[in-house]
């Protein structure tokens, strides 16, 4: 009996080691459900300030992590309004000043078109393994769906977020919501991914709604309308001369 | 008697000479010391009320709390009827709307795109309507260092630092790129009137001024301004007019509505309350300690006067001179020379004064990376106070160690006078 004891306590750090996939296994199922060649989208995009709400519908067009061309179709002040990223360089459109401007240096954390995500968060599309270490700090529940927590800890000084929680769905393999934290230890963003659904045999989430913890008001909803996933998309559309 | 002492201080100068030095350098010390204190103290509240506090102050509570950030999404809105209400509660003040915003100013290259850019401080006050004191408020006129004021709408003014940064003359377009009232986007083209330089290094760096209206419209703000800024139609702060204006106002304000105005006085923002406290009490502290120093410098100045002409007052003892007619002349002599020392040493004292007041010290070399709203050229100033303060030390220290040392006169014995005497 006691052997049988012993040999149980000397096996339970391995089964619980065996519970728990790696973090970077974790990452890889994410990647294989959110990644793509390329993908094409219609989104609606609500930020609810501390006045009011405002509603912005926006086509966007986007290739591996470093091309992305988005056009804003309404409202009317915003309509034309077109953003054009190719590898860490960012161009905007405005028909109002019939201008190309580049954004840069520090204007890059300010925020995109009032909502709660900056420049920064959306130009950030490296693989997620290159800049953290992550690890699995366990099991949790979010919305009655179990999931794990990853903690992701930057590899490098050049990123927004030295800490990253994330909760994924052990099921589907998406994350369903995330939190990011300065390196003092203060939480900076809080995501929450939902109303997934099962596109073209993957799980996406096709909700998120982004909460800035600094900024006042009830964060911005991100309701992506209609997606498509690998999808030829013509070359001249990551082109400087789209932007007119 | 006083024209007698008078003609013996003129022929003996030897008597008067270096006692009427002492005192006109203490009091020329004195008088200066106290105008450049008040001077600066004054020019740093008076810059702050120009350019950001006003007098009085009116904001949203909710932007009130968070003004560091310009948060223009909880701007006043329905500006016009409430400035109008102001100008009928509260008359014996100017009331003025602003808009301050931050944003980045992109100048193009000959394809339209992007030359160069930085981040800029702006202000949308009214330039435009005639009767308007903005211009001259804010010292723009003065200010100019190329080109001309904004003369219609969309063009703007920008620091003459930024201008050279930005590679930008007069006549040349520039874009700001910034947030709307309601966090859109905004992207607006101003053509560059002219470039400023206020002389202050936070302002210098990137300032961006434009008309108020221009700015309603390129931050879609209409009928909404950040605040609203009141003015004594004095020009002069009033401390208890404006507590009292404040405690009037706030009266009607309703403390739970985030978005309801509030009114602030000059002392309550930016942390100038406590600073300028804070400087009343060191320069009050600074002018007493000085003061009292050359105090003490002129009456020992007073004592050894006396001490020094133990000989003459043996004499004149000896020969007859009651004591009492000794002192007293001693003491209205003293009086005399702390007058003209006095006179001469505020004269001399103001007249350095009048001088820095008008063309002041030029300290920007070293307030380049000054982020705080300060002057960079620091001026004296000349009070009602300037006038009569260095007669303190000048006229009452030396009559008062005179006096003293002169008491030593009552304490002398004739029989001991004569034994001296030989």
């Amino acid at each position: 009996m006691m052997k049988k004891l012993l040999i149980f306590l000397a096996l339970v750090p391995v089964l619980l080691t065996a519970q728990n996939p790696s973090a970077e296994k974790i990452l890889e199922q994410i990647d294989r459900n959110m990644a793509s060649k390329s993908r094409v989208l219609t989104a609606t995009m609500v930020v609810h300030a501390e006045r009011g709400s405002r509603t912005m519908e926006m086509k966007i067009w986007s290739e591996g992590d470093k091309k992305s061309f988005t056009e804003y179709l309404s409202p009317a002040r915003d309509k034309g309004t077109k953003m054009l990223k190719l590898d860490d360089q960012l161009w905007m459109f405005s028909p109002s000043a019939d201008r190309i401007i580049q954004i840069s240096g520090h204007m890059l954390r300010q925020s995109v078109m009032g909502s709660d995500l900056s420049y920064e968060d959306m130009m950030d599309d490296r693989k997620l393994t290159d800049i953290y270490n992550a690890a699995v700090i366990g099991p949790d529940n979010v919305d009655s769906r179990p999931c794990w927590v990853l903690e992701l800890r930057a590899k490098t000084d050049d990123v927004a977020y030295y800490m990253r929680k994330m909760w994924i769905d052990q099921e589907r393999n998406t994350p369903i919501k995330e939190e990011w934290y300065a390196k003092a230890g203060k939480l900076l963003k809080q995501t929450t991914l939902s109303e997934v659904k099962k596109i073209e045999g993957r799980w996406f989430p096709t909700k998120m709604i982004y909460k800035d913890m600094l900024k006042t008001g009830a964060g911005t909803e991100f309701i992506i309308n209609e997606i498509k996933f690998d999808s030829p998309i013509p070359e001249s559309v990551f082109s400087k001369a789209s932007l007119r | 008697m006083i024209r007698f002492i008078f003609k013996g201080l003129l022929r003996d100068r030897h008597r008067s000479a270096l006692p009427i030095v002492v005192v006109v350098t203490g009091v020329f010390l004195t008088v200066f010391l106290q105008c450049w204190m008040t001077g600066i103290l004054g020019d740093l509240v008076d810059f702050n009320a120009r350019f950001t506090t006003g007098h009085v102050k009116v904001m949203t509570k909710a932007y009130s709390e968070r003004i560091e950030q310009t948060p223009n999404d909880l701007a006043l809105v329905g500006t016009t009827a409430l400035t109008a209400s102001l100008e009928k509660e509260f008359p014996d003040m100017e009331w003025i709307q602003r808009i301050r915003f931050g944003g980045l100013v992109d100048a193009p290259d000959a394809q339209g795109e992007t030359r160069s850019q930085g981040p800029a401080v702006g202000w949308g006050i009214d330039l435009l309507s005639g009767d308007s004191k903005e211009a001259e408020r804010m010292n723009i006129r003065k200010s100019i260092v190329r080109g001309t004021l904004p003369a219609k709408s969309g063009e703007v003014l920008i620091s003459d630092d930024f201008a050279t940064k930005l590679n930008v003359v007069p006549g040349d377009q520039i874009t700001l790129l910034g947030s709307t009232m309601y966090g859109s986007m905004t992207v607006y083209n101003f053509k560059v009137s002219g470039t400023v330089k206020f002389g202050s290094g936070a302002l210098d760096r990137g300032a961006l001024i434009a008309d108020l209206h221009d700015v309603q419209l390129a931050l879609d703000m209409p009928d909404a301004a950040s605040e609203i800024l009141g003015y004594f139609k004095t020009d002069v702060y009033d401390k208890e007019l404006a507590a009292a204006s404040v405690t009037r106002f706030m009266n009607t304000s309703d403390p739970n509505d985030n978005y309801a105005p509030v009114m602030m006085s000059l002392r309550d923002q930016n942390g100038l309350s406590s600073m300028v406290d804070y400087m009343d009490i060191v320069s009050a502290i600074f002018i007493m300690i000085f003061v009292t120093a050359m105090s003490l410098v002129l009456w020992n100045a007073g004592l050894l006067g006396g001490l020094r002409r133990y000989g003459e007052v043996g004499v004149r003892l000896a020969v007859g001179e009651s004591k009492g007619h000794v002192y007293w002349s001693m003491v209205m002599e003293s009086v005399l020379i702390g007058l003209i020392g006095s006179v001469f040493g505020t004269a001399m004292g103001l007249l350095l004064s009048f001088w820095l007041q008008k063309h002041g010290i030029d300290a920007s070399a070293f307030m380049k990376n000054a982020s705080m709203m300060l002057p960079s050229v620091f001026r004296a100033s000349v009070t009602p106070e300037s006038f009569y303060i260095g007669f303190i030390p000048g006229l009452f220290a030396t009559v008062i160690g005179t006096a003293l040392a002169g008491a030593g006169i009552y304490k002398r014995k004739t029989a001991q006078l004569f034994k001296e005497l030989e």
